[in-house]
C-alpha cells in the first residue's frame, strides 16, 4: 500500500515500506487457566519510512501484544512480521520502544538512564554522553541531567523514557501508551511535545492509545483494531497539515476524524459486549 | 528543590515530586528553622541518655547516702545494692580494672575474631549464594529445604556438635557466628533479586540486554537494599553467637569474661562487658548505615 506524503514534502521520495505486517497471528498461553488465548489474528499493516501511525481500539483488542511482538519481545504464532525485509525474531537496535509506565532504573541519573540502552547495545563510548546531553535538551530537560527520576515529576519521567528511546537512534520508534498514566494537562502538553520532537527526528514511529483524538493529533495514519482477536478495521489517513498545534482539536477537520474513529470503535466494544458474557469480559 | 524559578516553558507540568512542607508531618512542621535544626535528632538523642544515665547514677548515689534506705513518709526506700545494679560510675571503674587486667587484650582478640571472621565469611559466601538462589529458580527449589530447616532451628542448639566438630577453640565459634548470620543474609538477598521490578527487566530485554547485562544492571542494584537489610540482621544473630558460643565453651573471649563474672558476683564486671558487646554491635551498625547511604543515595528522604 502506498501513501502519498505530499502533506510532508517528502514528495520527491520513494517512499519504501519500512515494517510490512502480514496476516500477523499472536497467542497467549494463560498460566492460570491453562487455556490459549488468540490475542491478534491477522493483522495485516504496512508502515512507511517516516510515518507517524497511531492504533487504537478496545482495551484488550492486542494493540500492546502486536507493539511486543514488533519490539521482537513476544513470538507471533502465524504470518510474517518483516522489518526492511527481514523477519523479526529477537530486540534489535533498529527498534526502541517508550513504555507505558517510565520504567526508568532509579539508581541511576537521568543521564545514566538516557544512555542506558546504548550501553546494552555495546555502543556506549565517549560521545555517549554528548548524545544524552542533546537529547535530554531535545526533551525538554536541561539542567535535568544529574536528577535521580524519584526527583522527577511522571511527565518528566515521561521525557527521560522518550530521550532513553531516542538515544539508540532507531529506525523504528514504538510507543506504548506513553502517556496513558498522565493528567490531561500534563497529556496535552506531551503530545505537542512529541510532535515537535517528531518534527525534529521524522523517525518511523508507531504509537499505540486508546485516546482517539491524541491518535488523530499525532499521526499520519490512524489504523483501528477490532476487538480481541485484533485485527485491522479500519485505517485512516490523517490529511491534517504539519506543524500541528493544540488548536486543531477544535476544528471541523479534526473532529471529523475523531468521529468516524470513535464510531468505528463503538461498533466494535458493542458487538464484543454481546459477543462475550460481561462476567468474562 | 531543584528545578523552580528558572524560566522553563514547561514549568505547569515540571513540578518536581512534592514541596517540602507537604510531605513534613505537622508535628515537624511547627519546628523552628533553627541552626540546630539539622542536629536535632543527636541532640534529644544524646539529651536522653544523659538523663538515663543521671537517674542510673542517682541510685547509687543514694545507696551511699543513706545505706539504710530513704523514708519517704510512710515508705522507706532501699537502694539496690551494688551487686544487684552497679551505678555507672562502678561499671567504668570495672571497666578500668579490667582493661588493665593481661586477660583484656586476649579476650578481645578472641571474641574480634570470631566475630569478624564468622561475619565476613556468612557475608562473602551468602551474598553470592543468595543472588544465584534468586537468579536461577532450579538452585532455589533445591536448597530451600535446607534453608528453610536451618533457618527455623536456633542455630546455637547446633553448638554441642560444632564443638566436637572444631574444638573449643576460636574454630567452633567462628562456626557458630556464621552460621547465625548466614541465613538472614541469604532470605534476604534470594528476596531482593525475587522482588525485582518486571517493567526495568522488559526494558533491559528490549534493549537486547544478555543476562550477564541484566544481572549486573538490573538484579545486583536493585537487591543492593535488601541485601544491606540482610547484612544488618546479621549482626544481631553473630553477636548472639560469639556470647553463647563462649558462655557454653571457651577459655578467651568477652562473652566467656562475661559468664565468669557473673558466676563470680563480679556485676560491675558483666556491665563491663555488656558495653562492649554493645559497642561492637553499633559499630558494625553504623558502618552499614554509611554503606547504605553510598548506595541509595537515588532513594528519596523521607524528611
Amino acid at each position: 500500500m502506498i501513501i502519498p506524503l505530499d502533506q510532508r514534502g517528502l514528495r520527491d521520495e520513494t517512499v519504501t515500506v519500512k515494517l510490512e505486517a502480514r496476516r500477523v497471528g499472536i497467542r497467549y498461553h494463560r498460566q492460570r487457566t491453562g487455556d490459549e488465548l488468540v490475542a491478534v489474528d491477522g493483522v495485516d499493516l504496512n508502515v512507511s519510512q517516516g510515518e507517524f501511525v497511531s492504533i487504537v481500539g478496545p482495551s484488550g483488542c492486542g494493540k500492546t501484544t502486536f507493539l511486543n511482538a514488533v519490539d521482537g519481545l513476544i513470538p507471533i504464532a502465524s504470518g510474517s512480521l518483516l522489518l526492511n525485509d527481514r523477519e523479526i525474531t529477537a530486540p534489535g537496535p533498529d527498534r526502541a520502544m517508550v513504555f507505558q509506565q517510565p520504567s526508568l532504573l532509579p539508581w541511576r541519573t537521568v543521564t545514566g538512564n538516557v544512555i542506558y540502552g546504548l550501553e546494552m547495545q555495546r555502543r556506549a563510548g565517549r560521545e555517549s554522553r554528548d548524545t544524552a546531553k542533546r537529547l535530554i535538551d531535545l526533551v525538554g530537560l536541561g539542567g535535568f541531567a544529574d536528577s535521580w527520576p524519584s526527583e522527577l515529576s511522571g511527565g518528566m519521567q515521561q521525557r527521560v523514557n522518550l530521550a532513553r528511546a531516542l538515544a539508540t537512534d532507531p529506525e523504528l520508534l514504538l510507543l506504548d501508551e506513553p502517556f496513558a498514566s498522565l493528567d490531561a494537562q500534563t497529556r496535552e502538553t506531551m503530545q505537542q511535545e512529541l510532535t515537535r520532537i517528531w518534527g525534529e527526528t521524522r523517525k518511523t514511529a508507531i504509537f499505540i492509545t486508546h485516546d482517539i483524538a491524541e491518535a488523530v493529533y499525532l499521526a499520519d495514519r490512524v489504523i483501528v483494531f477490532t476487538a480481541r482477536p485484533g485485527r485491522v478495521k479500519l485505517d485512516v489517513k490523517i490529511d491534517l497539515p504539519r506543524p500541528r498545534d493544540l488548536r486543531l482539536k477544535r476544528e471541523v477537520e479534526f473532529v471529523a476524524y475523531e468521529r468516524t474513529i470513535w464510531e468505528t470503535i463503538r461498533e466494535e466494544v458493542i458487538r464484543s459486549e454481546t459477543l462475550r458474557p460481561r462476567a468474562v469480559a | 528543590m531543584t528545578g523552580t524559578g528558572q524560566a522553563d516553558p514547561y514549568e505547569t507540568i515540571a513540578t518536581p515530586a512534592e514541596p517540602e512542607w507537604l510531605t513534613r508531618k505537622p508535628a515537624d512542621a511547627r519546628t523552628g528553622e533553627g541552626r540546630l535544626r539539622g542536629y536535632e535528632s543527636k541532640l534529644v538523642g544524646l539529651a536522653a541518655v544523659v538523663i538515663f544515665l543521671a537517674v542510673w547514677q542517682g541510685i547509687g548515689v543514694i545507696r551511699a547516702v543513706w545505706p539504710e534506705g530513704v523514708v519517704i513518709g510512710p515508705f522507706t526506700y532501699v537502694a539496690p545494692t551494688q551487686l544487684f545494679l552497679p551505678s555507672p560510675v562502678e561499671v567504668g571503674q570495672a571497666f578500668g580494672t579490667y582493661a588493665r587486667d593481661p586477660k583484656f587484650g586476649r579476650d578481645i582478640l578472641t571474641s574480634g575474631q570470631e566475630l569478624s571472621f564468622g561475619y565476613l565469611l556468612a557475608a562473602f559466601t551468602a551474598i553470592p549464594l543468595g543472588l544465584l538462589m534468586g537468579w536461577y529458580s532450579r538452585i532455589r527449589y533445591a536448597l530451600d529445604p535446607f534453608v528453610t530447616f536451618l533457618y527455623a532451628t536456633p542455630r546455637i542448639v547446633l553448638l554441642p556438635l560444632l564443638i566436637i566438630w572444631f574444638g573449643i577453640g576460636v574454630e567452633s565459634k567462628v562456626a557458630v557466628v556464621f552460621l547465625g548470620a548466614f541465613f538472614a543474609m541469604v532470605i534476604n538477598t534470594t528476596a531482593g533479586v525475587r522482588n525485582l521490578d518486571v517493567n526495568l527487566i522488559k526494558v533491559a530485554r528490549s534493549f537486547g540486554a544478555s543476562d550477564i547485562q541484566l544481572f549486573r544492571t538490573v538484579a545486583l542494584p536493585g537487591s543492593v537494599p535488601f541485601i544491606l537489610t540482610g547484612l544488618r540482621l546479621g549482626i544481631g544473630h553473630a553477636l548472639t553467637g560469639v556470647v553463647v558460643g563462649e558462655a557454653i565453651a571457651a577459655q578467651f573471649g568477652v562473652g566467656q569474661m562475661m559468664f565468669v563474672a557473673g558466676a563470680t558476683f563480679q556485676s560491675s564486671k558483666v556491665f563491663a562487658g555488656l558495653m562492649l558487646i554493645a559497642g561492637a554491635g553499633m559499630l558494625m551498625t553504623f558502618t552499614l548505615q554509611w554503606l547504605e547511604r553510598r548506595f541509595d543515595a537515588w532513594r528519596p528522604r523521607p524528611n
